[in-house]
């Protein structure tokens, strides 16, 4: 793991919400969530199904477009972008999805899909030039030469993975949204990737937001983490420093649960009761509450603000400071 | 020691395909005392779930094949057991939970009549009597009986795949076999479900075989784990010695792959290359091409099954043929 960055910001999120209208109200998938990223960095995201980490993570790229909120990207915010500047813009913001089976058109070989984005920004001028730096991308990821011309369905999840890191990393960007690259992967393949992925990052300077549900591969690759919890960030810390040490109730549940080889979390006493409440049209009062064995009266009423409570921790919870979790 | 309940002896299982052969399970011997829970592991096409599937006897009719070996269930060979002997084993003394409890529930039905349906094909109770087990199934599995009347798109997925606990169980099953139970599941959720399920193991004396890639989750629940890799069991052993001190290098590769939370590595250390291609299996040992220990002997001679105290593996590290330099990391170390 790299030394904390003190990097001037690259990515600076305020106050970003995004809402989508359904019949029974306003669905909060992101609900108010503010941070920075410093530039090579990498921001782990994490939480479970519906916890709002993918919906940023698009939002920020203006993939779905925000409801409110700002997205300051190297200087410029993004949500205020026409298109063709923010067409421009997008260059330098990449994303690497999750499903390297659904994301890569089956229709296309290896080469051609690599070499898209530079056609698209007419980043080459001829088809030497194409080939050649198609070349370089796919030695950048590893993947063999032979795999020129070969088509998606046949290659494993990894060398598949491996293109469509290649493909984002064509219109050499500065920062990637990485949304579980590796969670359809095999163990040993997931490892080849996490590795690869940290190397790029030394080699080409990237700063990567990690979206994740993966709490071991969170820490091994994350500078800092954040937690979020239906469409909120509810703690913000260094990485190892939230793993020995957790403020937030549900981030503590969260670690609690996560079945190692070491120890049988099974055993704990901290397994966390209910499910997830709706995101739809939520009441006032921290979102964690109903399912929370520290809750009070105020937390059922006054939505607890994200603040900070050490250098480099942030915590949403009215009783942080007092529970010794 | 205890009473057997399964012993699956040699198991060679194949799929035919129109220009090859797919050798899913490769000879395979296990066993599984009374009460006993058994951790199958390993990565996509190792070989898990066709172990599993040819212990329910639901292999694809026209491409599955048994070609060798035994599967014996309290002495019965379930290999040659006729169809409708099966079924009478199936959902009834053997069950079985498959990964994704979005799919595997009847949308149509109500969850307590797919629970009840059970009992009722096994002949255990009238609809009436069937019904009220079912309640009582529910509650076992911590949800409220009066929901035994919604349907499956009410529910979320860690309850779904609690009703399909509930079915697996509502028999009383000598054997419980579940693939990938939690795999879909966020990690509190997964944490209810693997907690419940070594509660009513324990409660029922259910034994149990428990798939998935996933060490962490075998570890909860498993006293034995085995170690598939291309369609064999390289090693098998108690689950807190296999992990650690893993003797086939296999096992020690998969341990160094995975992040963990309570140790900091800088870096990971894959195991390089991939997994055979099931239709043509390297000579020798299965594992030399991507094994940083390998000798030349190795892509020869293939290794046997080695006993040392309880535990087995299959490496010819163990056998003496080559040195045993398991531990150094190997030459690409």
């Amino acid at each position: 793991m790299r030394e904390q960055s003190t990097a001037a910001p690259i990515l600076h999120v305020s106050h970003l919400k995004k809402y989508f209208h359904t019949p029974r109200g306003n669905l909060h998938a992101v609900d108010d969530v503010s941070f920075d990223i410093p530039e090579g960095g990498t921001l782990g995201v994490v939480g479970e199904s519906g916890c709002g980490k993918t919906t940023t993570g698009r939002a920020i790229l203006r993939l779905i477009e925000p409801t409110s909120g700002s997205v300051v990207f190297d200087g410029s915010d993004i949500i205020t972008l026409d298109k063709n500047r923010l067409r421009v813009m997008r260059e330098k913001m990449q994303i690497i999805f999750q499903d390297p089976y659904s994301s890569l058109d089956p229709r296309m070989a290896v080469a051609s899909i690599i070499g898209e984005p530079l056609i698209i920004h007419k980043r080459v001028t001829g088809k030497k030039e194409l080939l050649q730096r198609v070349h370089t991308l796919m030695e950048m990821v590893e993947l063999e030469d032979r795999l020129f011309s070969a088509y998606p369905h046949e290659l494993d999840g990894g060398r598949r993975q491996r293109i469509g890191i290649a493909r984002a990393l064509a219109l050499e960007p500065k920062f990637i949204v990485a949304d579980e690259p590796v969670s359809s992967l095999d163990v040993s393949v997931q490892a080849q990737i996490l590795n690869l992925m940290q190397d790029l990052q030394d080699r080409l300077g990237l700063t990567y937001m990690f979206v994740t549900h993966d709490m071991a591969v969170v820490k091994h690759i994350s500078d800092e983490i954040a937690v979020m919890y239906l469409g909120q960030i509810i703690e913000r810390s260094p990485a190892k420093a939230l793993f020995s040490r957790q403020y937030h109730p549900y981030s503590h549940a969260l670690i609690s649960a996560i079945p190692t080889i070491d120890t049988q979390t099974a055993e704990a006493a901290s397994i966390l009761r209910g499910e997830i409440g709706s995101p739809i049209e939520p009441k006032p009062g921290c979102r964690f509450a109903p399912r929370c064995e520290y809750c009070v009266d105020k937390c059922l009423t006054e939505t607890p603000p994200l603040e900070m409570l050490e250098p480099g921790r942030q915590v949403a919870c009215w009783r942080a400071k007092e529970l010794r979790l | 020691m205890d009473e057997q309940l399964l012993s699956i002896q040699n198991l060679t299982t194949q799929y035919l395909t129109d220009e090859s052969v797919i050798h899913a399970v490769n000879g395979i011997n296990l066993h599984l005392a009374k009460g006993g829970s058994l951790g199958l592991v390993g990565e996509s096409g190792a070989g898990k779930t066709t172990t599993a599937y040819s212990i329910m006897g639901l292999l694809p009719k026209l491409t599955g094949k048994i070609t060798q070996g035994k599967i014996l269930f309290e002495g019965k060979d379930l290999t040659r057991l006729p169809e409708d002997e099966m079924r009478k084993i199936r959902g009834n003394e053997i069950s079985m939970i498959f990964q994704d409890p979005m799919t595997s529930l009847n949308p149509i039905l109500t969850v307590g009549d797919q629970i009840a349906e059970v009992l009722e094909i096994h002949g255990t109770a009238d609809t009436h009597a069937a019904l009220a087990k079912a309640g009582d199934m529910l509650e076992m599995v911590g949800i409220p009986r009066d929901r035994m009347h919604e349907y499956p798109h009410q529910f979320s997925g860690g309850m779904k795949q609690r009703v399909i606990i509930a079915i697996a169980l509502a028999c009383n099953p000598k054997l419980l076999i579940a693939d990938e139970p939690t795999t879909a599941l966020d990690v509190t959720i997964q944490a209810q479900v693997l907690r419940m399920i070594r509660d009513l193991k324990v409660k029922l004396d259910t034994s149990l075989i428990l798939i998935s890639h996933n060490l962490g989750v075998v570890a909860q629940v498993c006293e034995n784990v085995a170690i598939m890799y291309a369609g064999r069991i390289v090693e098998y052993g108690p689950l807190r010695e296999v992990f650690s001190r893993p003797l086939h290098p296999y096992t020690e590769g998969l341990l160094n792959s995975i992040p963990r939370i309570e140790v900091d590595k800088d870096r990971l250390s894959p195991i390089r290359g991939m997994m055979p291609d099931p239709s043509t299996m390297p000579h020798g040992c299965i594992f030399k091409p991507r094994c940083p220990y390998a000798a030349a002997a190795c892509g020869t001679r293939a290794p046997h099954i080695t006993e040392i105290s309880g535990r087995s593996v299959m490496c010819l590290m163990h056998e003496g043929v080559i040195p045993n330099t398991m531990g150094t990391g190997g030459h690409h170390a």
